[in-house]
């Protein structure tokens, strides 16, 4: 049996840095035992995003970023048998393999032994009906009409067949994210899948990785009172992990951030609910014991970690179109700023009050209350006299473009007919998702792994 | 220990999360020996008008004293979520900022 297994979270999203991976390999080129690079790049829209572009070029749908994570990581990874898993498939595991494929050849590299984890899209297994009788906690699917994305949350056993079956890298869709780390565990271990304590430890380790360095000092520093050294470049984690489950978190020699006590257990309680009952695929998570022990520098040690038997239901999520946001943006400098500011805002509210009393807007005035206020426009606070650079915002929601413009158009025509010295006009139309749970019966859950073989 | 008013920030670390239109803010204090104080402070009730701008549907408090810390869940606070609200922080990853600022009673 393997004597401990080494795990570095390379990145926590999709838009993470594509340069963490390169301390993270050459850390794990030097341990001892198994060692795996997990990727975790799939947010809840990331997928239905991905989605969306792969019915514009069915050859795309996985993230975007995938060679700029891979490539400068395969060949070390290939030649010290680091095993890479990720949920960089997106909605396109084969294509992603695919590229991998044809990246490794770009560089020269034997063809990797590549698995494809497949069948967390139930777009073609359960209708928008059946999906939306399925929805827990709302009723956005009951109207659905087209639905951009449905995917199953897999657990960490496909990934664990893929690595069993010899998988240099793993490339999943949808999976729950602490999957990419207890499928390589379970695979080293050979943990029972009844094993509920350790299956709950590798999802402990799978969570503590998931997020990359928002458990080495990312996301964490406020200066002067939670300080971060080095944070520019801060490393992203290690997890060592024992047979027993126990875990410790590290980051490479020579990086930036800190691992400790509070940055642990921080990340612990990361988007966490009930403490005693974290539900994956794979098991129920109990927190409630769970140790944070510092066991030297920048070494935390985490055990403690209870499981209780896998639910009944998986869940899913669906996406489905959401109209647009429309946002517009202008500028008050200097003396009296907050009070231009809201002048202009109260030409826009009067005027669209006669011309568009339909449309529903929010103002927030950047530099004075823009982030902890609501949409309905109550500031949490009034107008500052004293603000002398004062950033004016306009958004509203529409079934489409045309129902938004009439608010950036007013916002545009400040500029010339508004309060004194209006600058810096932007206006953005995005497009929008929905997205809704359903708690989906195991008997649609049909994971399948298929081994891509390198080309001839 | 004599007692003191302090910011939550000074003896406590936050950080928020989302699920949706649900916000889970983590608090962690810095030395256990505060845990007391802040059961004491952070009530549900408390926490509820700390947030009463995003009028929440319930919260909850979860308490994990092996680690020094609570998780407060408060739901349909996130102006629909990262989907739909007008705000720009739809996540509301700012939102621990808001409980740290609470002043809190130290000491005995």
């Amino acid at each position: 049996m393997a004597p401990h297994v080494t795990i570095g979270g390379a990145a926590g999203f999709a838009g993470d840095r594509t340069d963490a991976a390169g301390p993270l390999v050459e850390a794990l080129a030097k341990a001892a035992g198994p060692r795996f690079l997990m990727f975790e790049t799939l947010a809840e829209r990331t997928l239905a995003l991905s989605q969306l572009e792969r019915r514009r070029d069915p050859s795309r749908g996985y993230n975007p970023s995938l060679e700029r994570f891979v490539g400068p990581v395969l060949a070390r990874c290939l030649a010290d048998n680091i095993r890479i898993v990720g949920n960089f498939g997106a909605a396109n595991p084969r294509a992603a393999a695919l590229r991998i494929q044809t990246l490794a050849r770009e560089q020269g590299l034997r063809p990797p032994r590549i698995a494809v984890v497949e069948g967390d899209d139930l777009t073609s297994v359960l209708s928008a009906p059946e999906l939306a009788a399925r929805e827990t906690g709302g009723t956005l699917l009951r109207n659905a009409t087209d639905i951009v994305a449905a995917n199953l949350y897999l657990g960490a056993r496909p990934i664990a067949e893929a690595l069993d079956r010899g998988a240099d890298i793993v490339v999943t869709g949808r999976v729950v994210d602490s999957a990419l780390a207890l499928g390589p565990l379970v695979h080293a271990f050979q943990w029972r899948w009844d094993d509920w304590d350790r299956l709950a430890a590798g999802t402990l380790a799978g969570h503590l990785l998931e997020c990359g360095a928002q458990i080495t000092g990312g996301y964490f520093a406020d200066p002067g009172v939670k300080d971060v050294p080095g944070l520019p470049e801060v490393g992203y984690p290690l997890a060592e992990i024992d047979a027993d489950g126990t875990i410790v978190i590290g980051k490479p020699a020579g990086t930036g951030g800190r691992v400790d006590r509070q940055t642990v257990i921080e990340q612990v309680l990361y988007e966490i609910h009930d403490p005693a009952a974290y539900l994956v695929p794979d098991v129920v998570l109990d927190l409630t014991d769970v140790t944070v022990e510092e066991v030297g520098a920048d070494r935390v040690r985490i055990a403690g970690a209870r499981g209780g038997p896998a639910p009944e239901t998986l869940k899913a999520t669906v996406c489905v179109d959401a109209g647009v946001l429309g946002e517009a943006e202008i500028s008050y400098a200097g003396p009296n700023a907050a009070g231009r500011a809201r002048l202009a805002a109260e030409i826009v509210r009067d005027r669209l009050a006669r011309r568009a009393p339909n449309i529903q807007f929010r103002i927030d005035a950047i530099g004075i209350a823009s982030i902890l206020g609501n949409d309905d426009g109550a500031l949490r606070r009034p107008w500052d006299a004293d603000a002398t650079d004062v950033r004016l915002r306009f958004a509203a929601r529409g079934a489409r473009a045309e129902d938004v413009r009439i608010l950036l158009d007013e916002v545009e025509a400040l500029y010339c007919a508004g309060p004194a010295g209006g600058a810096g006009v932007r206006r953005h139309v995005t497009p929008r998702l929905a997205s809704a749970s359903c708690l989906i019966e195991r008997a649609f859950a049909a994971p399948r792994v298929t081994m891509i073989e390198g080309p001839e | 220990m004599s007692k003191a008013t302090v910011k939550l920030r000074d003896v406590a670390n936050a950080r928020a999360g989302d699920k949706g239109n649900r916000l889970n803010v983590a608090v962690v204090c810095r030395d256990p020996r505060h845990y007391g104080d802040v059961a004491r402070a952070l009530t549900v009730q408390r926490v509820a008008e700390i947030f009463a701008s995003r009028r929440p549907a319930k919260v909850v408090r979860y308490d994990l004293p092996k680690l020094a810390a609570f998780n407060f869940v408060l739901d349909d606070v996130l102006e629909g979520g990262v989907n739909s609200s007008l705000g720009l922080d739809g996540h509301g990853k700012s939102l621990s900022f808001l409980l740290l600022d609470a002043a809190i009673e130290t000491g005995d």
